[in-house]
């Protein structure tokens, strides 16, 4: 009973909060810099709780490209990264980002990592007139208010339903295969990657021949493998996370199904290849953001940086959040103010980076185009460069 | 038919794991009448205990598991010593609380010290396998369906054929009686959560194996999962609960082999309501009439 009535009384708080926020945001809006100002950056990542994971990684990409801009001579002013945890909650997410526009009054926020966490903060964000850049929001219409975005929300990885569209066209132009078998998760992540990829594969001229569904946490998969093993699919969709993805391709190749395994970014963890086994983890293709194959001279030179400061090698999402900090960072010294000058210099950018170069369409995603990885022996050896929409 | 054989054996396995489970509950049930809610999590700390064993220490199969079954075993023990015991005589509900806080203390200690992620095992047994006609059966399935015959035929003797069994019955009929015919209570039913415990941690160990993914909340849902099946095969009774784990199982697979695969947990929550409905004992289950 306590805790209900203090929960009712956070909310309270976080609702006065916010219309405090309404009246006091407009006062903020594009403040002129000068050279060597101090410059405030929000963090605002899942630093605890059940996908830690993620905005752990995340909040050391952003620290790393903070600590080279303010190392770098010709930079023109001082950051001062302001971190804040939201738990992974969204209404946490909301207040953290809250009080990083109103009271710190940072230029521009960067994360949360996970999609719900981030949309909660994308009103905050219009209301303030602070733009947020989002590194992995991946939810189909995450930026979306309705038909128009939300002007101050930005994300710079391609959505969902974009990677199924991607694997797809790879399983059925590249790889030549013609039908196929879907395993999904309950989720929207599952059953959003299932619906487009049926219905780009159908489209190209393929058939899918079973669609079988599974709940997360599940880990016994032998049913479903035995009842899709004999529909004469030549290829297997995984729609879901490599905690359960790890196990269905174990179990399919033990069961004698040695078909094409396509995935998503679900897939990307190095617990895949301890999850299914390396011998099992051949002719296996995902689709990610992100690569160390064939990498590029920044791309290394971030991969040692990173792993001198860190002790451990980036990921997807550490490279994510380091090119979306930086991206905010460009669009800064090219404004030279805050508000909506800056929201300006990010929805107009033409942004290089190490996952990609992009600008963003109207819906402020980014157009670029999803990699395609394989796996022999559970290590990525090539990387295709596949554009759905082509 | 071939799917339909093939498919018996996926159940077959994955009922042999719930049968394991629902033993424990049924032997702690039968002897002091308490659904051991913490038991799902012995089966977690019984796979940990064996991954720390095989990661860190590099020992094989026979003795991760034989260690787990002692470690798990004596946590068994532990926990009705420090949370069972001083209610044994309180009403019923107070112990079934307990149960469930001696649960989430489990699976959030485990997950304070191991971390939330899931952890792998290193290869243990050979995942070989090989076809009878057109069915395909690995070493694995093989390995847990043989382990849990083993396990019950062995419970089974113990229970019927020693001093010790022969206390359990005795407990489990009447406490006082039993006590007054010069039987150490006590010592009979920590006994009784040793033996359970132990099963369970054979359980955890061979899902860790089969499966190579553990989690700390790994037994909530098989924990469940094996009450029903122990309800099912008549709470107290140990091959009812053999049988309600062999039932539970296939049920799951054939409903994802011919239905969908969505159903597969709602259809062993509607075998607990009609069995609840129809037989409350249980199919094996006696009907004891309760004295006024």
């Amino acid at each position: 009973m306590k805790g209900k009535l203090l929960k009712t009384f956070a909310s309270s708080v976080v609702a006065l909060s916010m219309l405090v926020g309404c009246s006091s945001g407009s006062g903020t809006a594009s403040t002129e810099l000068k050279e060597g100002d101090t410059v405030k950056i929000g963090l605002n990542y899942e630093l605890s709780g059940a996908v830690a994971s993620y905005g752990q990684a995340e909040y050391k990409g952003a620290s790393l490209a903070i600590k080279q801009y303010n190392a770098n001579k010709d930079s023109k002013y001082k950051i001062k990264a302001v971190k804040m945890d939201n738990k992974g909650d969204a209404s946490e997410s909301t207040s953290a980002a809250t009080k990083l526009m109103t009271e710190d009054g940072v230029a521009f926020v960067v994360g949360p990592a996970t999609s719900g966490a981030s949309i909660a903060t994308y009103p905050v964000a219009d209301q303030n007139q602070v733009p947020v850049i989002s590194p992995s929001a991946t939810q189909v219409d995450a930026t979306m208010n309705g038909d128009s975005p939300y002007e101050y929300a930005f994300r710079i990885c391609f959505e969902d339903s974009y990677q199924g569209k991607a694997m797809a066209k790879f399983g059925y132009e590249n790889l030549g295969k013609k039908k196929a078998v879907i395993i999904n998760e309950v989720s929207d992540y599952g059953k959003g990657l299932t619906k487009v990829f049926t219905q780009k594969f159908e489209d190209l001229g393929g058939e899918v021949v079973a669609t079988e569904s599974y709940n997360a946490k599940d880990t016994d998969f032998a049913g479903i493998i035995t009842k899709v093993k004999d529909k004469g699919a030549d290829v297997l969709f995984i729609a879901g996370y490599y905690s359960e993805a790890g196990l269905i391709i174990k179990q399919a190749r033990e069961a004698g199904m040695d078909c094409t395994i396509l995935g998503a970014d679900g897939f990307e963890s190095e617990k895949l290849a301890e999850l299914a086994g390396k011998e099992n983890l051949n002719n296996c293709y995902y689709s990610t953001a992100y690569t160390t194959v064939n990498a590029s001279d920044d791309l290394t030179a971030f991969v040692d940086a990173y792993t001198k400061e860190y002790g451990e090698a980036p990921n997807m999402f550490s490279a994510l959040t380091y090119d979306a900090t930086n991206l905010g960072l460009q669009a800064l010294e090219k404004a030279g103010k805050t508000g909506a000058d800056l929201q300006k210099a990010i929805a107009d950018a033409k942004f290089e980076g190490l996952t990609g170069s992009f600008t963003f369409d109207k819906t402020h995603s980014p157009k670029k185009s999803v990699l395609v990885v394989n796996l022999v022996d559970g290590v990525q050896t090539e990387a295709v460069s596949v554009d759905p929409n082509k | 038919m071939t799917a339909f054989l093939q498919q018996l054996v996926n159940g077959l396995s994955l009922g042999s794991i719930y049968a394991l489970i629902a033993l424990g509950y049924t032997m702690v049930y039968g002897i002091i009448k308490l659904i051991n809610f913490a038991h799902g999590d012995i089966y977690m700390l019984g796979a940990y205990c064996a991954f720390l064993i095989t990661t860190y220490c590099g020992l094989g199969f026979i003795p991760a598991l034989l260690i787990s079954m002692v470690f798990c075993g004596v946590v068994g023990v532990l926990i009705e010593r420090i949370a069972y015991k001083p209610l044994r005589h309180a009403t019923r509900i107070t112990a079934l609380i307990t149960a469930i806080g001696v649960s989430y203390v489990l699976e959030y200690a485990t997950q304070y010290i191991m971390g939330s992620e899931v952890r792998t095992y290193p290869k243990l047994l050979t995942s070989a396998s090989f076809h009878l006609g057109p069915v395909t059966i690995t070493m694995q399935q093989v390995y847990i369906f043989v382990i849990t015959v083993i396990l019950m035929i062995v419970l089974q003797f113990i229970v019927q054929k020693t001093k010790m069994g022969r206390a359990m019955r005795a407990v489990s009929v009447d406490e006082d009686a039993a006590r007054l015919m010069g039987i150490d209570v006590d010592k009979t039913i920590s006994f009784t959560f040793l033996l359970g415990s132990a099963l369970a941690g054979v359980a955890g160990v061979l899902v860790g194996i089969y499966y190579n993914s553990i989690n700390p909340l790994m037994g909530m849902t098989p924990g469940l999962k094996a009450f029903i099946a122990a309800v099912f095969g008549g709470i107290g009774s140990i091959p009812g609960a053999m049988i309600g784990g062999l039932f539970i199982g296939i049920a799951e697979t054939m409903v994802t082999a011919y239905g969908s695969s969505l159903y597969k947990d709602a259809i062993v929550y509607i075998i607990l309501i009609l069995i609840l409905i129809l037989k409350p004992a249980g199919l094996l289950g006696k009907n004891v009439r309760e004295k006024v």
